[in-house]
Order: C-alpha cells, then sequence, then structure tokens
C-alpha cells in the first residue's frame, strides 16, 4: 500500500570538485503535506566518492532505534550498492531544505521514509547505469548494477560505481514514474541483518552522544527547579554558591511558567560538572509554592476507585445498554490500574549551547548540540522564544542514549540557552538523574472500569469501558483514552468508550507506545477475563472477535486490519505452544494488539511459586510487512518485550503535596539481566509497505504475562505493577 | 588544587581536581575520556564501570583523590595494540547494542568476569552483570556476546582450562 499523499520529487545531481557523485532529494511539498507527515521530506542524501565509499546521510535522529542503520540500507538497495562500501554520516545539522524532516517518533519514520529512500537509490542505479552504458558502448537494457558496480553481463565486463561517479553525475535524472524497483525475490541488503552502523564507535566509546559534547571555553552547568512543579523563586544564596570551589557563576533565573519551556529556577556553571552538583547541596531558595501542583497519587486513586461506570462519552457504537439489560446475557466487571512511570533514559537530558550576541549589527547567533528527536522543532523555538531565523541558528543532532519519546520537548534546550547568553560562554548542562525523574514528562498513570457482556453462545457482544486521566492543568491529556482506532472499539459492534478527568498538574508526555502501553493491559486483560467467564478458549475467541479478514478503515495505512490480526494471533499461539499442558503453578497468557500501524501477538510462559513471579520466555509475532534489517527487528522487539516486562514489574511513580516521590535508580526498579526472560521473535511478512517498531511490540507484553499468571495461579492482576499486587519478580 | 598521578589506559596522567571529585567525572570533565557515563551517580546503573587495578568499579563512587598509584583502564583502553578485545569485536558482529549508552560499562563489566571466569555460566553471567542496567533491553544479546567472546578469548589465548582453584584466587585478588 502506498501513502494516500502525493509527493513531488525534485531531483539534484551534481559532480563535485575532484569527480565524484552526490544525489540529493530535496523535496517540495505542500503544507499539507508538512504538517501531516513530517518528514515526508528528503532523510537522505548520497554521495559516491573517488575512492570507492558511498556516502548516505541519514537525517533521522538516532535514540536506539536503528533507524540510522535501516534507511540508508534501503537506498543501497535499490542502488546495488555493496552494503561494505557504505558509510553512514548524520546530517551535520538541522536544514529541512536540504535534508528534509529531521524528527523521529511514532514508530513512522521508516514509513515515511520507504519510497523516498527507494526513489533516491533507483534515481542514482539508473544514472550509474545511463553513464555505464556510454562508457562501456552498450545497451543500457542489457546492464545492471550490483555490489558498487555496473555489469553487462553478456561480456562480463563492469565498471565500479566510483569509475562512474562523474559520468553519472552529467547523467539526466529519470522521470520517478520511470523508475523501477526491485523485487523483494532480489534483494542483496534488505532483509539481511546488518549491525547497526554505530557499533564500533559504541564498542570502543567514542559514540557521539549528546551528553559527550565538548566545546572550546565549555563551561558546565546545571539548572535547579522547585520540587513542586510550578513552584515560583522567592529568594536563593546564589553568593554564597558563587564563591564555592569550581563555580564561575550563579544565577536566579525567572521563567515563564511554561514546564515546555522555561520555569524558574537557579542557574550554576562552574568548571566541571561535578562540581556544578556538588554546589546544589549548599543553595537554600525559598519557593512560593501557591501556584505550583499540590498532586496526591492517593487522592486520585481515591476518586477514580468512586466512579460509576460511564463518564463522557468519546466513543458509542451500537446499543451497549441493551446487551447489558438483556437478561439472558452475564455481564462481567472489572477495575484497572495503572501507575506513572518515569522515561529513564539512561543518558541524562543535556545541552550543550553557545549563544553568540551579535556585534557591529550582526544578528545573535545560536549553536545547539542537542539529543533529540525533533530537529526542526527545536529551531521552530528558537525563532519564537529568540527571534532567531534559521540562517542564525546552528543544530547539530546527537545520538541519543534512549528517548522513548522524552526528547521530544525543549525545556532542557532552553536551559542550556538561557546559562549561555548568562555566561557569556558556551555552556553543557546536565540534568541529575534526580531532575530527570523528578522533571519527566511522565507516562501518566490511570483507572479503568470496564463492564462486558457475554450472550448464551459465549461470544462477547458490548464492551465498555470508561477511563479516569488525569488532566494536567485542568485539560485532559492527549494519552487519555478511549481511542477509536484500538482494538477492541475498531472491531466491536457495541462499544461505549468514556473519559472522566481528574485533575493532576504533573506533566505527562508520550512514553513509548502512548496510550497503548497501558490500554492494551486494560482492555486485553479484560478480554481474558470475558474468555475465562465464557468457558471459552482466549486465543478462539480473540479470533472470533475479529470477525472477516478486512481493514477496518480503508485507505488509511495506519488502520488495523483484522486479517493481519488474525495471522499473528494464530502464529503465536502455534510457536508459543497455546493449548500444550502446563506444570501446576506454570501457565501460559496471549494477547494481542494493534496500534503504530503494527499487528502484534504474544505469548508469555510464566511460573509463580508463592509470589515469586518468573517470566521464562515470550513467543512474539509480528506483522510490520517486510523486515529492513532482520538484527535490529528482532532487538526491537526483544528490547520492547523486556521494556514492558520492566515497566510492569515493580515500576511506580508516585506524587504527594506536588512532589514526585522517587528519586532515583534505588527506588525504581528496573529489570536487571538475571530477570529477562528468553524472546522468541517471529515475523509475518506481508506483503505491505514495511512500518516500524520501536514501539509496537511493548503493549501486548504486560496482558500476555497478567494473564498466564491468571493461568498459573487464578489470581486476576488487574494492576501493575506487580510488585503492588504482592508479587515479587 | 591539588593533582592526582594515575595510570589511565596505559598512561601516567596528573588530574588537578577537587579531592572529592569521583573518578568518573575527572575522567570525562578533566580529561576528555567521555567514553565512561554518567547513568545515576549513585552506583546503581553500571554505566560508569571502568577497571581499577583490574577490577570493575562503578567509577561515579570513587573519588580520584583515593585512586593516585593506582592502574585505571577505561573503554577506550580496552583494545589492545589497535586489536579490538574480544568482547568488543562479538559486541559488533551480533548488533548488541540499541541506543548504546550503557554498553561501555556493560563491556567493562564482562571483560572483568572473562579475568575470571573462562568459561562463565548464565548464573555467573547474572552475577557479574547484575549492576549494569540496559533501558533498551539488550540482555539477551549481551548474554550470547558473552559466551561468544568467552570462546574466542580462550581460542586466541590457549590455556588450560582454569581451575576452580585459581579462579577464587583471581577473586581473592580482585
Amino acid at each position: 500500500m502506498n501513502p494516500t499523499l502525493t509527493r513531488r520529487v525534485f531531483l539534484k545531481a551534481t559532480s563535485i570538485a575532484g569527480g565524484g557523485f552526490v544525489l540529493g532529494l530535496p523535496l517540495s511539498g505542500t503544507a499539507q503535506e508538512a504538517s501531516l507527515v513530517g518528514s515526508a521530506e528528503l532523510n537522505a542524501y548520497v554521495q559516491v566518492r573517488d575512492d570507492g565509499k558511498i556516502i548516505i546521510y541519514s537525517g533521522s535522529p538516532e535514540m536506539g532505534q536503528g533507524i540510522k542503520t535501516s534507511l540508508p540500507m534501503i537506498v543501497a538497495e535499490e542502488m546495488g550498492a555493496d552494503w561494505d562500501d557504505v558509510v553512514v554520516v548524520q546530517t551535520p545539522e538541522v536544514d529541512t531544505e536540504r535534508y528534509g524532516g529531521q524528527w523521529t517518533g511514532g514508530s513512522y519514520t521508516l514509513y515515511l521514509n520507504w519510497n523516498l529512500m527507494r526513489e533516491m537509490g533507483a534515481t542514482a542505479r539508473d544514472m550509474f547505469i545511463a553513464a555505464a552504458a556510454i562508457a562501456m558502448e552498450v545497451p543500457k537494457e542489457e546492464l545492471r548494477a550490483e555490489d558498487s558496480r555496473v555489469v553487462h553481463a553478456r561480456s562480463g565486463e563492469s565498471r565500479t560505481f566510483s569509475e562512474l561517479a562523474t559520468l553519472a553525475a552529467k547523467q539526466s535524472i529519470p522521470d520517478k514514474e520511470s523508475l523501477v524497483f526491485k523485487d523483494r525475490d532480489d534483494y542483496r541488503i534488505l532483509g539481511k541483518s546488518v549491525s547497526q552502523v554505530d557499533s564500533l564507535e559504541i564498542v570502543t566509546g567514542v559514540g557521539d552522544f549528546g551528553i559527550d559534547t565538548q566545546v572550546r571555553d565549555m563551561l558546565y552547568g546545571s539548572y535547579v527547579k522547585c520540587p513542586a512543579v510550578g513552584g515560583r523563586i522567592v529568594r536563593a544564596n546564589v553568593d554564597a554558591v558563587k564563591k564555592l570551589p569550581g563555580i564561575v557563576d550563579a544565577w536566579i533565573v525567572k521563567g515563564n511558567g511554561n514546564v515546555r519551556e522555561l520555569m524558574d529556577g537557579v542557574g550554576i556553571v562552574g568548571t566541571d560538572t561535578w562540581s556544578v552538583f556538588k554546589a546544589r547541596e549548599s543553595l537554600q531558595i525559598e519557593w512560593d509554592e501557591s501556584e505550583a501542583s499540590r498532586d496526591s497519587w492517593t487522592a486520585f486513586s481515591e476518586f477514580a476507585r468512586k466512579v460509576g461506570d460511564t463518564g463522557e462519552v468519546k466513543i458509542n457504537h451500537g446499543d451497549v445498554d441493551a446487551q447489558f439489560n438483556d437478561a439472558d446475557n452475564r455481564v462481567v466487571s472489572g477495575f484497572y490500574e495503572f501507575p506513572y512511570v518515569t522515561h529513564m533514559c539512561l543518558e541524562p537530558m543535556n545541552c550543550t549551547a553557545h549563544y553568540r550576541p551579535g556585534t557591529r549589527g550582526a544578528g545573535d547567533h545560536l549553536e545547539l548540540w542537542v539529543p533529540t528527536q525533533n530537529g526542526p522543532r527545536i529551531q521552530k523555538m528558537a525563532k519564537e522564544r529568540y527571534g532567531l531565523e534559521k540562517d542564525r541558528v546552528t543544530i547539530h543532532i546527537k545520538r541519543m542514549g534512549g528517548s522513548f519519546g522524552r526528547r521530544t520537548s525543549s525545556e532542557y534546550v532552553i536551559e542550556a540557552i538561557e546559562l549561555s547568553r548568562l555566561s557569556g560562554k558556551p555552556v553543557k548542562l546536565t540534568w541529575t538523574r534526580e531532575d530527570n525523574i523528578r522533571y519527566d514528562f511522565l507516562r501518566e498513570g490511570g483507572f479503568n472500569r470496564l463492564r462486558g457482556a457475554i450472550n448464551p453462545r459465549g461470544q462477547v457482544v458490548a464492551i465498555e469501558e470508561h477511563t479516569v486521566g488525569p488532566a494536567p492543568g485542568g485539560e485532559a491529556s492527549r494519552f487519555n483514552g478511549p481511542n477509536q482506532g484500538a482494538f477492541p472499539f475498531a472491531t466491536m459492534e457495541n462499544v461505549r468508550g468514556s473519559l472522566t478527568n481528574y485533575r493532576m498538574d504533573t506533566p505527562v508526555g508520550p512514553w513509548r507506545a502512548p496510550y497503548s502501553n497501558t490500554h492494551a493491559f486494560v482492555s486485553q486483560g479484560f478480554i481474558h477475563e470475558l474468555a475465562t467467564e465464557a468457558g471459552r478458549d482466549h486465543v478462539e475467541l480473540l479470533i472470533e472477535m475479529m470477525g472477516e479478514p478486512r481493514w477496518l478503515d480503508e485507505g488509511n495505512w495506519r488502520a488495523m486490519n483484522t486479517g493481519r490480526a488474525i495471522g499473528v494471533i494464530r502464529l503465536a499461539a502455534e510457536k508459543g505452544g497455546w493449548g500444550k499442558e502446563m506444570p501446576e503453578g506454570r501457565g501460559l497468557g496471549v494477547s494481542f494488539y494493534f496500534c503504530h500501524a503494527a499487528h502484534v501477538a504474544e505469548v508469555a510462559d510464566v511460573s509463580v511459586e508463592g509470589n515469586q513471579v518468573t517470566l521464562h520466555k515470550v513467543t512474539a509475532a509480528v506483522d510490520v510487512g517486510p523486515i529492513i534489517n532482520r538484527s535490529g527487528a528482532i532487538s526491537q522487539v526483544q528490547g520492547s518485550i523486556i521494556d514492558g516486562f520492566s515497566a510492569m514489574a515493580g515500576q511506580k511513580i508516585t506524587m504527594e503535596h506536588g512532589r514526585v516521590q522517587q528519586t532515583n535508580l534505588d527506588q525504581y526498579p528496573v529489570l536487571r539481566i538475571g530477570q529477562a526472560p528468553e524472546v522468541d521473535v517471529h515475523f509475518i511478512e506481508s506483503d505491505y509497505d514495511p512500518t516500524g517498531l520501536g514501539e509496537p511490540a511493548l503493549p501486548p507484553l504486560a496482558p500476555a504475562v497478567a494473564n498466564a499468571i491468571f493461568a498459573a495461579t487464578g489470581k486476576r492482576v488487574r494492576s501493575m505493577p506487580l510488585t503492588d499486587e504482592g508479587f515479587s519478580v | 588544587m591539588p593533582g592526582y598521578t594515575i595510570e589511565i589506559n596505559g598512561k601516567r596522567t596528573t588530574i588537578e581536581a577537587a579531592a572529592d571529585m569521583p573518578l568518573l567525572w575527572a575522567l570525562r570533565d578533566k580529561l576528555g575520556l567521555t567514553g565512561t557515563k554518567f547513568g545515576c551517580g549513585i552506583g546503581q546503573c553500571g554505566a560508569c564501570t571502568v577497571h581499577i587495578d583490574g577490577a570493575p568499579v562503578r567509577s561515579c563512587l570513587v573519588p580520584v583523590s583515593s585512586v593516585v598509584g593506582a592502574t585505571v583502564t577505561t573503554i577506550e583502553g580496552l583494545a589492545t595494540d589497535d586489536r579490538l578485545h574480544a568482547l568488543q569485536q562479538v559486541w559488533i558482529d551480533q548488533d548488541v547494542a540499541q541506543c548504546g549508552y550503557c554498553q561501555a560499562g556493560q563491556i567493562m563489566s564482562a571483560a572483568a568476569l572473562l579475568k575470571t571466569r573462562r568459561n562463565p555460566t548464565d548464573a555467573d553471567i547474572d552475577n557479574a552483570m547484575s549492576g549494569n542496567y540496559c533501558r533498551c533491553g539488550t540482555y539477551i544479546r549481551i548474554r550470547k556476546a558473552i559466551h561468544t567472546a568467552a570462546e574466542f578469548h580462550n581460542a586466541a589465548t590457549p590455556q588450560a582450562e582454569s581451575s576452580g582453584k585459581e579462579n577464587e584466587k583471581e577473586e581473592a585478588r580482585a
């Protein structure tokens, strides 16, 4: 399936000094395209050098999802390059006109760039073939490109790309319509396992993470905010702090009260990170907390327990009440709970900023080295907040030490900019681990009251979900349910989804598979309750609920397809040993979820001894279309499952008196190597365009484990984390 | 400011820093050796793992003044004579990393393990690596890579399988 949007592609091929071939694909799109698909523009830039190296620039930020490897693989495949000749380079700065949408998110980067990468590769291939036809005096039709050369099969002659580069650059650029993409059967790179392009740098310690930035004359900075979000600064002993060893300066900074921009705080700069961290201990700040958060998880939880079956109705199909009131039907209900969790990116938030005031009439200039998922958004912030046009801002996107949706905001960037403006020097701002937990945009906690109706034939005929979710500043979080495209809303005839908001000011934001990461737990656990109550096999019931194989929203590539859903459910069941006899205290649980355009089913194999839960193995079946980098794809599924279990097992952020109560890893358990399950990954490589895998394998994990615990013990898990339910992991 | 002389990656180096500055920050901010990573600052995540006299240590908890005269190896010094350590090579071959931020610490812990256990069991790996957190969840590949590296390592440095006694001796030294 192709994107529904059309794009006009303008190619530029140039011969560079000293020979060589450069191909760029700067795209022009309408405003509508840009707002809809963000990265519809170019994300790569190809250069063939005289020494045979093929440089492919990658514009999408890398955070461990593997995009810096997978997008260039697509270009190399279509081009006929030998992957060993390819050198991938992160685009040196944010320049969307040149490099396209330099952002990543929603697991959509791969899909949105699939055709563009193929066009780029096929265009280069055609031009090399045209050049070879001239050089070798043979018809184009007799030539093919492979292993970085153009080969004439009949004569056995060939020319390398580097030999042809100068001539290739002079060839006319083929029409997009004339491009022919390779058949999947002919792939030599796609679908293979490739080690990510930065592996060597990572294992030798020279990986270029944001926090590793070093700039001449750089100072090290820290920024201290109110422990209750929204507190305003009254006074602070900055004069005393300035005198501490290693401290260069300190200031009281007034913010604008926007947590996504700049909150009040004290900025400290010094000669090294340790000195500024240590200086914080001597800091005495008086805060005015009259406007600050008063959040209490306890109060939220008590409120949620009192709500009824229905809140403000957002989704209403069929006649739910008729099914619930039908005396022949059985009605099942359940109350589910999930906590706030933090991103815990191992690389703390950081940014290096150098703000240079203009001299002699020249404008100011801002240079940033920042690990971010979204370069263009920071460019926009610089314009809106500092009035700096694009040509006055240089943004270097750095590798991220994890993000999971966290590095989509700008506040850590603005804090660095402010410290650079105040000190007149480049400043590397680093958050402490405690800052990272306290000032996160958390995955929101919430509650869900569910009802389901089962008819006398054991079919699920109605489901109602009532979400009680947080509303920071009184406004509903955009990750509160219900979501029309989610299963079972998308498939059910009689379904009602409603919402009740509760004022909680602690900021929330996207956390790997937003909404889905909790809704899967709630909805797929509850479907298992219904299956159990109806005396039905869970897998059989899921397949029945899918109905006929079909797209639920024809023409929308992000919609669910029930045929693909059935495919992964059957495959996970088969590979995961569904239905086999399990020993006492051990059980299998299954779940399916659809999100981020991916269909994923998982079977968890769990044993419970006393209260000790052991997750032995997870079998995952995944349909994201053809696999690009097999190693990367397997790794994403394994990682998502381990991440999902880590969160489910013991993670919970609570807040009282407006303060996040957990401070560091000693109060927030993370899964360690000995607790990690075996993960068996199976792909259904259906013939749809490929979609991303950074998120969608996470949501099915928690319900699969919860359902397996029920199978092993008869105890229903309706609340995360497991440690709150009396289990240990 | 006092100066502390330490042998780092085979080179005698003098660091001028506050006595209580953790080795982590001395390496990163004073020497520009940024391969050693800051994760939590309380010895819980393992991202800052280095070897001090051959033993794995969380450098965020070790004051620079306490390692004077010691031998420190960081991830930048793990390869010898331009040859990658077996673990580094296998880490690349098996595409272990995702974001990669924790991996220097993981490799340093694993390298220390391989010094004392030529053929580590899964339980050995669980013990030695439990202090190293991977947020991306690459544990499955880490485990496999350690097993593979142990084989390579043993093939490259043929030696009779170390006895339990030798292991005990090495552990006592560590």
